[in-house]
Parts: C-alpha cells; structure tokens; sequence
C-alpha cells in the first residue's frame, strides 16, 4: 500500500509556463496571466495528500483543472512545476522506464469515457496491462476472469465492448484496472457519461468494493452528490486551485468561501449530516445517586421534561419523567431507581439524519447518541433533526 | 527601374534536369539495382502465372474469391477471367496484374511506414508529406515517364517506377489518418497502463486503424492499374500496350476487347481486396 502526496503542483498551458509560472507565484490572477502572456493555469498550486485506503474524491465544475490535476499524477500530463510524491519518491522526475514501472504496477486509471480498445474482446481489454507485461497467456486469462468476475460482467468475457452497455463497459474499464492490483486507483469521472439510476448503482457498488480490495482511491467528480457519497475526504478546486479540503461533513457545515457555500447550497443534507453533527451536549444527565430533587432542579433549570441517568462511567441507565420525578419527591424517596423508563431510543454517531426521521417522529424522549460501549455522546431533539435538514440549519439551531 | 517591375525567370525545368542527369550520373549504380529487383519479381511473377494452364489459374482465383469473399464473387471472377482468355488477353493480362501487383506492393512497402512516420510525427506530416503527396497527386501522370525512361530506360521497370509514385499517395494518406484517428481516450488508457512506443503502435494503432488501411492500399491498388495504359508509352507491355495500338491504328474492336479485360480485372481486384478490408475491420 502507498500513500500519495502532491506539492505545490502547478500545471500551465501555452508557449511561455516559465514566465506564467512566475507570474502565478507572485501572486497575479489567472485572467491577467492569460491576458498578459497567453498561457492559461490549468492547476494552480495544488497541494494534498492521500491517505492509505482513502477514497480522495476532487470536486469541481469543468475547466476547474480537476481532470488536468489527475493526468499529472500519473504523468499522462507532465506538470509544469510541483512533486507528486509515492511513497516519498517524486513522479514528476522519473525516467520513461521508471514511469511505465509505476503505470504498470502501482497506479491505474478509469476514465470518462471508458477509453476501452474496440479490437479486443472484453476480456482481451482486461488483461492488456498484463500482456504488455509479458505475463504468459494462461495466467494472464485467468486474471482476466477473477477481476471480470469482481466487477460483475462474468460470462462477458469474450464479448465486444460495443456489445455491452454503457454501465457494463465502466465495469470492463475498472476490471481493467484493477488486474494489476495497483495500490491506487485514479478515477476520472468514472461515472458522469452513465445513466443516473445506472450511475447510483456503480457507486454502490463501488463502496462495496472498496470494502473488499481496500484500494487508494483518487475520484475526479464535478457531481457534488457523488463526491459526499464517496468520499472519506473532498478537496474542492475553483479555477485552477484547491479552495477547501475535509471531509464531506467539514464541506458541508464549514464551507471555505462562497463558492463552496453556493456549491452545497442544494444538496440533500439529511444523506450526508450525521447525528454527531446536530446533537448537543447532554448538559443536564443525572447520576443514579442523586435523588429526585437534584433531578427536579436540573429539569427545571434547562427547561425540559425528561431527564437522562448515567452511571459514573456515563453509560446510560434510563430516562425519568418530570412527573414522576415529582412524586418521587413528594413521597421523599432518595433513590431515582423505581422510575428509569427503558422505553427510549439511540443511536450511533454516524448514523445519517436521513435514517434517524422515523424514530425522530415516534420517539417520546429525545434520542440518545451512545458509542459502542453505551456511553452517552449527546442527546438529538425533535426540532434539531427538522433544521438539521433545512440549509441553514447549524445557523438556527 | 526595370528589373524591378520584371519577375526575373527562374530555370525550373533545367534545374529539375540537371537533378535528373545528376542522378543517372552517380547513382546509375542504384537504378541498376532497383532495376534488377523489379524487373525480376515482375518476370518471376508472369512465369509462375504462366506456367499454369490459364483455367488453372482461372480456378484458383475462384476458389480465392470465394473464401474471401463471396459465392457471387467467386462467379463473377470466373465468367470475368473466362472472357479475357477467350478474348485471347491471357498473356496481356498477366503481364498487366504482374506489373500492377509488384508497383503496388513496392508503393505499399514505401508508403505504410511513410503514413505511420506521419502521423506520428505530426508536424513532419503536416508539412512535409503532406505536400509531397499533393504533388505526386496532381502532377499530370505522363510527366513521371519522362525521367523514368532516363533513369531506367524503356520497358516495364520504367512503367512500374511510374507507377509507383502516381499510386503511392492514398495508402501514405488513409494509414496517417486511420492512426490519428484512434480515438485520444483510447490512446491515453493504453499509455496509462503503461505501454511503450512500439506496444502503442502494433497493439493499439495498427490494429484499430486497419480498416482504414485497408482502404488506402484498395485505392493505391486500384490507381496503379489506372496507370497501366500510361505506363505503356513508354514501353511497358501487357494490356495497356493493346489498347495503345488499337489506338494507334483506330481499331475499335480490339480496343474495346483490351479496355474491358482492364475493368475486368480492376473489378475483381477491387472487391478482392475491399472483402479483405471487411475480414480484418470486424476481426
């Protein structure tokens, strides 16, 4: 497994990059560059870096340099100035022979449009990289088959790719990449030519795979939707830079700048925030060896009609009604024990909004967000899941 | 003033003989052995087609059309070559497709690698070769034969140099566009599983370009059987010789006797080699 790291990658078209390039590091726009000498940025000081088994995803709209960006990770562009980094040894400087050792071993790619060779039958597509290799035939049709099978296109394998549909040829185009078993995987827009319903189905299944092959993955989307899917982290380019990096909920509750403010503007919130994101702090938890009255000013302090019981460890024991707190008291019991009602809901930290609605709508307390080992992290009311939803939700709440 | 307003005249023409003469005088040598080479293929050629019984040969050809193409093909290469020998055009005939093949295969040999060197060096393609094709293109047919006779003398060698320039353009210009056209994302997938120069070409280019070939060396075949009535003039034999001298003598019959065994067989070359094109597009 490797990791990738990118420094200050700058890639410019046109006769002059030296001087654009010098230009770019002094600080002049990309409209007075292209004015002044003609030269345009395509990727305008990109740093990051990727993570083992991270799926990276790069967001932007088109001519933002995202597809640009990508191409100079396996130099099918050569950057104009920066390091692309594997495992600590710089691409941008490798030799031919050297970059074919890196193409052929550790980094393969998926393209747009699929970019599959029309002469060869699907499972002569598949098994390209390796013949180019030398690999002997037997080994490399068996290979074939076991990546063909992987991605779901078993019984396809002596088929043509104008045969097959356009999801299936993304498949061939992945299998492809895949039977090299590269440490990364670049994807350029892998998804954006196919149907929306075919679309969402590769994504799934791409998850899936994921889980399975655990592979470095770098996925170029300008599909806003996809990247908070996919990605563990997003890094999101405006003209040529990378305006934010983090992780699909950083994007969404912090945005860097307008442009990413305006981009998430519309996007389904509930599919991508978490409980985590709209809990609160459960300020007002009672041990079970305070007694009813300590339980009652509490209450009343916060202005609430239940309260959560937690252990010294802050397990959660049960929750107790304000009425029942009452009578405890009246009655001058010392112990919370007979009244804890079992009868709440909880939840994880990660579970997304979207799956909380239903016990959101019948629940009779407010959910409990506990970890693995029951330990109360926060507490979600009703109103914040509605808000947590509606965009402008963390400024309401 | 004067000279001024005056284009002065350039000697073109005698430049170009000088080049010529220049040629003959110090590489006679090399003529000699581009001589020696087609002039033995082409004989080579005529005496294995002529050493079978003509519905031998006839037969043969059937037999080829059919595999290749189709029953009809093979139908009409029969009833076709059937009449040209009952024509009594067998000898011309084959002196014809001898000379037409080997040109072909020369301009063939010549002109591939020339297509491919074009396309992948572009700008040498561009302007270069490019105009060097327009040229060979354009400039009348009859204007070859003259430095032809002079560098090789009368006879089929000379015809078939002819030949070879007037009918080398399409392959050079089919094989340079077949291979700029594989399309760039192909192209860049195969690069990035990382493929050498060579591998491009022999796994990638050639082969998704070949239809396209196939189509550049159908019409090269087919401009040098053009040529063969021109190439007569200056002394190559075959069919092209009978239709000079039924000219000559304003002798219709045989005249048209000789120019329908040429369409004749540019027919049956025509479909031959366009059903081989088919084979390997879909292959």
């Amino acid at each position: 497994m490797s990791t990738l790291e990118v420094r200050n990658l700058y890639k410019i078209f046109g006769s002059s990059p030296k001087t654009a390039l010098e230009m770019s590091q002094a600080g002049k726009a990309k409209d007075e560059i292209l004015k002044e000498t003609g030269n345009t940025i395509g990727v305008n000081d990109a740093s990051f870096e990727v993570q083992e088994g991270e799926t990276f995803v790069v967001m932007g709209l088109s001519g933002s340099g995202k597809s640009t960006l990508i191409r100079c990770l396996n130099r099918l562009q050569d950057p104009t100035y920066g390091e692309v980094l594997l495992d600590g040894k710089n691409i941008v400087e490798l030799s031919e022979e050297e970059l074919r050792h890196v193409r052929r071993k550790k980094m393969s790619m998926v393209f747009q449009n699929f970019g599959l060779f029309p002469h060869r039958t699907v499972r002569k597509n598949v098994d390209y990289g390796l013949e180019i290799q030398g690999v002997p035939e037997e080994e490399r049709k068996e290979k074939a088959y076991e990546a063909l099978e992987l991605v779901g296109l078993k019984g396809y394998e002596e088929m043509t790719p104008a045969e097959l549909s356009g999801g299936m040829q993304q498949r061939v185009g992945l299998a492809r990449a895949l039977v090299l078993d590269p440490d990364i995987l670049l994807m350029d827009e892998a998804f954006s030519a196919l149907d929306p319903l075919i679309k969402k189905n590769m994504q799934d299944e791409l998850l899936a795979l994921q889980e399975k092959v655990q592979k470095t993955i770098v996925f170029i989307t300008h599909d806003l939707d996809e990247a908070l899917k996919l990605g563990d982290r997003i890094a999101v380019m405006y003209e040529g830079r990378i305006v934010q990096i983090g992780t699909p909920e950083e994007i969404l509750t912090h945005p860097a700048n307008d442009y990413v403010r305006n981009f998430v503007e519309n996007v389904d919130r509930s599919k991508v925030l978490t409980a985590e994101s709209i809990m609160k702090k459960p300020l007002a938890v009672v041990d079970p060896k305070e007694g009813p009255s300590a339980a009652l000013r509490k209450m009343k302090n916060e202005e609430i009609s239940s309260i959560y019981v937690v252990d010294h460890k802050r397990r959660v024991q049960g929750v107790v009604d304000i009425a029942d707190v009452k009578k405890l008291a009246d009655k001058g019991e010392k112990s919370l024990k007979s009244i804890l009602r079992k009868d709440f809901d909880t939840t994880s930290p990660d579970t997304t909004i979207v799956d909380l609605l239903p016990t959101a709508g019948t629940t009779n307390y407010p959910i409990a967000v506990v970890d693995e080992s029951n330990k109360l992290l926060g507490l979600i009311v009703r109103v914040s899941v509605i808000s947590g939803i509606s965009r402008d939700g963390e400024n309401n709440a | 003033m004067r000279s001024l307003t005056v284009i002065p005249q350039i000697p073109i023409g005698d430049g170009f003989e000088a080049i010529v003469s220049f040629l003959e005088r110090y590489f006679g040598w090399l003529f000699e052995i581009v001589n020696v080479i087609i002039e033995t293929s082409v004989d080579s050629f005529e005496w294995v087609l002529l050493l079978l019984p003509p519905l031998a040969v006839i037969a043969i050809v059937a037999v080829l059309a059919w595999k290749l193409g189709s029953k009809w093909l093979a139908v009409g290469a029969f009833i076709g070559l059937s009449l040209i020998y009952s024509m009594d055009l067998w000898e011309s005939a084959v002196d014809t497709l001898a000379l037409v093949l080997v040109s072909s295969l020369i301009a063939l040999m010549i002109g591939i690698p020339i297509g491919i060197l074009a396309a992948k060096k572009q700008r040498f393609g561009d302007n270069i070769v490019r105009p060097v094709l327009d040229f060979m293109q354009t400039m009348p047919a009859f204007v070859y034969l003259i430095p032809a006779i002079i560098l090789f003398s009368r006879g089929a060698v000379a015809g078939s140099i002819a030949t070879i320039v007037f009918a080398m353009p399409p392959v050079v210009r089919l094989t340079n566009l077949g291979i700029r056209q594989v399309p760039s994302d192909v192209m860049e997938a195969a690069r990035s599983l990382g493929s050498t120069g060579k591998q491009l070409l022999l796994k990638i280019q050639l082969p998704i370009a070949l239809p396209t070939i196939f189509a550049g060396i159908n019409q090269t075949v087919m401009l040098a059987l053009s040529m063969v009535v021109i190439a007569s003039m200056i002394g190559a034999g075959g069919l092209g010789s009978d239709v000079r001298s039924a000219l000559s003598r304003v002798d219709i019959g045989p005249g048209f006797e000789a120019g329908l065994a040429v369409v004749i067989l540019a027919m049956l070359i025509d479909r031959i080699t366009q059903s081989l094109s088919e084979k390997n597009g879909n292959g």
